[in-house]
């Protein structure tokens, strides 16, 4: 899954004459679609960008764990169970892998937790929707995760080495992710009258949350330049939208639902459907802390990492004193 | 007690004979914990059928300003490939 660009201070495109010597090298490296490695030299903006970015990436591949996890206990057959807890485990992998590219630029795991649980990061917004019955597992997968494909497709290359190559991964293992989502769909969509209407009823609740990933209009963004230019960002948020929304609108038709939004139409003459923006008023209030589970999602990652504290400790001991007896003792337990 | 367990980096063999190659890293306490992890994290899709966890900090790097002399002296030695010779077709495989 992915994270949105939240919160960048981002202060627009340096002119070539503004820039130092090693800023217009810099630039020119990344013009010529060269990757930045974690021992470059590197803008401060450049990296605090980055930091920023790649962990609330992170942070939200972690906190995407918490709603369909709300479901694992619930699956309807034991083979469902199996599939979303090996997807739950993905997302687990996914933070891991961008929590680590993140560490590249010189920010350590534990200052990354910690400015999450005090909500100094933030993570994407929809993870702060409540996940209320299984038809809602399988439109996040096809909506949410479908969302965060096309978010993160692009992102394999940016200019910044580890995250793209993070993104490699990810983007390997996510469209599992979706897909599973879609048979859910399609299996409630084909099913009774209640299963129809659950689906319904996730795909009303699921839409306008789910374009609202892409973050806001790109006339109100004024955050965009500057990543755009360092290749951090690679397109607009308008234009993944846009994107999104066409790919999805015949998928809708094809399960025989309705689009929440009753201005979707195929319009001819752009090539692409219009449809109606979500409400921003309504995405910057849950940004702020305001959704119907911010408290619940944080709460759960502040209790979960000081549950866990005796055992991240105690393993730690345990692994000093081993060293320590193996020193002792002239030991070499390692294999060749 | 600050208690952020060593980063590890991770190298996994695949199936085919391949030599391991890096995928990631890792935070683990000790090395058998780095080896259990790296098993969850990097292959869940058959990636690999062995791994090696190295600590991170014993790893030695070469620095990005000596690329110049450490790398450039090779770019002239194309006589190193073998497109550098010319040899006729007549003379058979080769």
């Amino acid at each position: 899954m992915y994270a949105q660009v939240l919160d960048q201070n981002d202060s627009g495109v340096k002119s070539r004459e503004d820039m130092s010597e090693q800023e217009q090298i810099f630039q020119a490296r990344i013009d010529a679609g060269e990757k930045i490695e974690p021992k470059d030299w590197m803008p401060d903006a450049y990296r605090a960008m980055l930091i920023r970015q790649i962990g609330q990436h992170a942070h939200s591949e972690i906190v995407g764990q918490l709603p369909e996890g709300n479901w694992i206990t619930r699956a309807p057959t034991l083979e469902r169970k199996a599939i979303l807890l090996a997807k739950v485990q993905d997302e687990a992998g996914h933070g891991l892998y961008l929590y680590a590219a993140a560490e590249t630029l010189g920010v350590s795991r534990d200052q990354l937790t910690e400015m999450l649980h005090q909500g100094r990061m933030k993570y994407s917004s929809i993870f702060n929707y409540p996940t209320l019955t299984w038809a809602d597992i399988g439109a996040v997968g096809w909506l949410v995760d479908g969302a965060a494909i096309m978010n993160q497709v692009p992102l394999q290359r940016t200019s910044y080495g580890p995250y793209a190559r993070a993104m490699v991964r990810i983007c390997k293992e996510e469209s599992f992710h979706q897909r599973q989502g879609f048979a859910i769909m399609m299996k409630m969509a084909n099913g009774n009258d209640a299963q129809r209407r659950m689906a319904q009823d996730a795909l009303d609740r699921m839409w306008f949350p789910s374009l609202m990933m892409f973050g806001p209009p790109d006339k109100d963004s004024t955050h965009s330049t500057r990543s755009m230019a360092w290749r951090i960002k690679i397109n607009g948020n308008d234009e993944l939208r846009q994107k999104f929304v066409d790919q999805t609108a015949p998928q809708i038709e094809f399960l025989s639902l309705t689009c929440p939004d009753n201005n979707l139409k195929w319009n001819e003459e752009k090539q692409g459907y219009d449809y109606t923006d979500p409400d921003w008023k309504e995405f910057f209030a849950v940004l702020k802390g305001n959704g119907p589970c911010n408290k619940e999602r944080l709460g759960a990652r502040v209790k979960a990492w000081e549950d866990g504290a005796w055992v991240r400790d105690g393993l730690m001991a345990h692994a000093r004193k081993n060293a320590a007896r193996t020193v002792a003792k002239g030991e070499n337990e390692n294999v060749q | 007690m600050s208690s952020e367990w060593p980063l590890w980096e991770i190298f996994i063999r695949g199936q085919h004979g391949m030599s391991h190659r890096h995928v990631g890293s890792l935070h683990a306490p000790d090395a058998k914990m780095a080896i259990k992890n790296a098993r969850d994290v990097y292959t869940r899709r058959n990636e690999g059928v062995s791994i090696w966890a190295v600590e991170a900090l014993h790893i030695a790097a070469s620095v990005p300003s000596d690329k110049g002399p450490l790398f450039e002296p090779s770019r002239s030695k194309v006589y190193r490939h073998p497109t550098f010779f010319d040899i006729p077709d007549d003379a058979g495989s080769m």
